[in-house]
């Protein structure tokens, strides 16, 4: 696990590591995009390891596709080094893009072509013989479940389907890394479930290291070994979740209280207990900010007053919490 | 050179399996059969004994209906713009060119590859086209073409194939530089019908004007206006086609310009060796090769420096 650290840690962190490592995936230096005077990335330092599941968590317009189009070698960065299984997308595009899957954000299939017959084009693309595309084709339709449907008309299928399809499309070359941009997007509920257990899966299976971008927290949340979130075009924060948590709550506990009565004297009661530093009232809670746990001592207080405590409990930072505190700044 | 042929080979399918193809083949098919086969008529009524019947056949014009290289002529600008308005822009907007282009090949591979499957689709319609219409001129007329007549005819094919190959590069010129396919298609149309119709009336404005008006009865000034409105109007690749063609189909075509009566005196109206009509249209031919070349240069260029986020 990697610790949480400022941005100029980090950096001084990644001056004196070794050069190279062989199960580093990715690594970024310095990364910075800009178009006229927008920066799209600012100073982007990151790394991926051999085998986990990294998110790039981030609101709309952060710079993800930006970042990922220079992982790809698609676009240039204008100043910073990529280095991709030991690859510079800006000079070697195609060695990296022999070794790397990508996912654009809209899953952009031929439509008049069956989906065997797009998997069959990427497997040309990718110079593969002709049996060769068709043994790893009906592989990959088998592993994303779609072996069914192979001889149908993209224009035919659902769009949990076909993003099933864009994965297998991922999959034919073989790729080291697998890049999905908002792969969950516009997905229902059930065909969210599906398509993340299919990328945990894959990921064990065929010793791939996924980078995946996206908006949705939950979703990342279930399947991400570790998460980067990016507001932009700064990685403000990296590392799991709990960690995030951890620092974010920097040592303050916040609870919820509620209790009969619940005007302003509970509030002057609750100021009281020692460890508070702050009471506020929300909607039917009082919102209480304490640095230890006063969770007894508030019992014991409402108690003692011959009040009825209604409602007491210690809030953990979700995903939520930390996307909403960082996006905010 | 891998990528090159993956993109020319899903193109070509994509191309010949098209809607599209198949209804501008149809098109240009009965097109080519009418005016061939009234054409045809016409000729085994008048003519007895002439030279090349079998070339008579695509120049003959017959009641309403135009000789069929006039109808390459119009229609092959509308078969160039078909096939390749939408070549860049329409993969654009369907999201496909981000994953084509994270595949493992160079990014002017799609651009080389989707302009060679449109040309070649074109030169396998015209191709059969011309075949299908020859069968049909040889089989009312009962004559069989000279060596030298079926020579013309594959050299007018080439011509033909150049002439639309012009309208495909300037079609995927506008499916580079715009991004919606519609405005792609009707920018395309428009200058078919700026090339079609309006150079050949600002050709000869310009040259009117050009030319003081109390010299209109100098036979020099006369002359110059004339040779400076044929040489604008070849800014047209349609002017560069119809003359091409004209001079292949017709071997007694001496000359593409204005030809004074004292050049005429004493000349023997004999038709012209192959070679010698090729000589002709050589300027032309290099013309619209130039013309296509142009084009393609600049959805070349254009689509190589564009940033990927526009496209």
């Amino acid at each position: 696990m990697v610790e949480v650290l400022p941005i100029d840690e980090q950096t001084a962190q990644l001056s004196v590591r070794p050069a190279e490592s062989i199960s580093l995936i990715v690594e970024t230096r310095d990364l910075v995009k800009r178009y006229g005077d927008f920066t799209a990335v600012d100073h982007l330092n990151f790394q991926l390891t051999e085998g986990e599941i990294f998110g790039l968590l981030g609101p709309n317009g952060a710079g993800k596709t930006t970042t990922i189009l220079m992982l790809m070698g698609m676009t240039d960065p204008t100043e910073g080094a990529v280095k991709i299984l030991g690859y510079d997308p800006a000079r070697q595009p195609i060695e990296v893009k022999r070794r790397v899957g990508y996912l654009p954000e809209r899953v952009a299939l031929y439509d008049d072509l069956s989906a065997r017959e797009n998997l069959y084009y990427t497997a040309d693309l990718n110079g593969l013989s002709y049996a060769e595309s068709k043994r790893r084709g009906a592989w990959a339709l088998e592993r994303v479940g779609l072996d069914a449907v192979a001889s149908k008309p993209v224009s035919q299928l659902s769009h949990g389907m076909r993003q099933r399809l864009g994965i297998a499309d991922v999959l034919i070359k073989k790729p080291r890394l697998v890049i999905l941009d908002e792969p969950t997007l516009g997905l229902d509920p059930e065909a969210v479930n599906q398509l993340l257990d299919l990328i945990r899966a894959m990921t064990e299976e065929e010793q791939l290291t996924v980078l995946l971008s996206s908006h949705q927290l939950q979703q990342v949340q279930r399947i991400c070994s570790r998460v980067g979130i990016f507001v932009k075009g700064k990685l403000i924060a990296h590392g799991s979740i709990s960690q995030l948590a951890e620092r974010l709550a920097g040592g303050i506990r916040t609870l919820e209280v509620s209790a009969e009565p619940n005007g302003a004297e509970l509030g002057e009661l609750l100021r009281k207990i020692p460890g508070v530093v702050g009471v506020e009232r929300d909607a039917e809670y009082w919102r209480v900010r304490a640095t230890v746990d006063v969770r007894p001592a508030i019992a014991r207080a409402v108690t003692d007053r011959g009040w009825s405590l209604f409602h007491l409990r210690q809030r953990d930072y979700g995903l939520e919490e930390i996307y909403l505190k960082y996006f905010q700044t | 050179m891998r990528g090159l042929a993956a993109v020319y080979r899903k193109e070509l399918a994509d191309h010949l399996g098209s809607r599209r193809f198949i209804i501008l083949f149809i098109l240009i098919l009965f097109a080519g059969l009418s005016s061939v086969y009234v054409a045809a008529q016409s000729i085994r009524d008048q003519v007895s004994s002439s030279q090349n019947v079998f070339l008579l056949m695509f120049t003959t014009p017959s009641g309403p209906l135009p000789p069929f290289f006039t109808f390459i002529s119009f229609l092959g600008p509308l078969v160039g713009l078909a096939l390749a308005f939408d070549s860049i822009n329409g993969e654009q907007n369907r999201g496909t060119l981000s994953r084509l282009l994270a595949q493992p090949i160079y990014r002017d591979a799609v651009v080389n590859g989707k302009f060679l499957a449109a040309l070649t689709t074109v030169a396998i319609m015209l191709a059969s086209i011309v075949v299908i219409v020859s069968a049909l001129g040889i089989w009312i007329l009962a004559i069989i073409p000279s060596t030298e007549e079926l020579l013309r005819v594959i050299a007018f094919l080439i011509v033909c194939i150049l002439y639309v190959g012009f309208w495909l590069a300037l079609a995927t010129t506008f499916s580079v530089l715009l991004r919606n396919t519609a405005t792609a298609a009707l920018a395309g149309i428009a200058s078919w019908i700026f090339f079609t119709f309006f150079v050949s009336m600002i050709a000869d404005s310009i040259a009117n004007a050009v030319s003081s008006a109390n010299t209109a009865l100098d036979p020099n000034a006369i002359l110059q206006t004339t040779q400076l409105r044929d040489m604008l109007a070849r800014v047209s690749p349609n002017t560069l086609f119809q003359e091409a063609t004209i001079a292949i189909l017709m071997p007694q075509v001496r000359t593409l310009g204005p030809i004074l009566l004292q050049d005429v005196i004493g000349l023997v109206p004999n038709p012209l060796p192959l070679a010698q009509s090729l000589l002709l249209v050589w300027p032309q031919v290099v013309g619209l090769l130039a013309l296509m070349a142009i084009c393609f240069a600049i959805a070349y260029i254009r689509f190589m420096t564009q940033e990927i986020r526009s496209l």
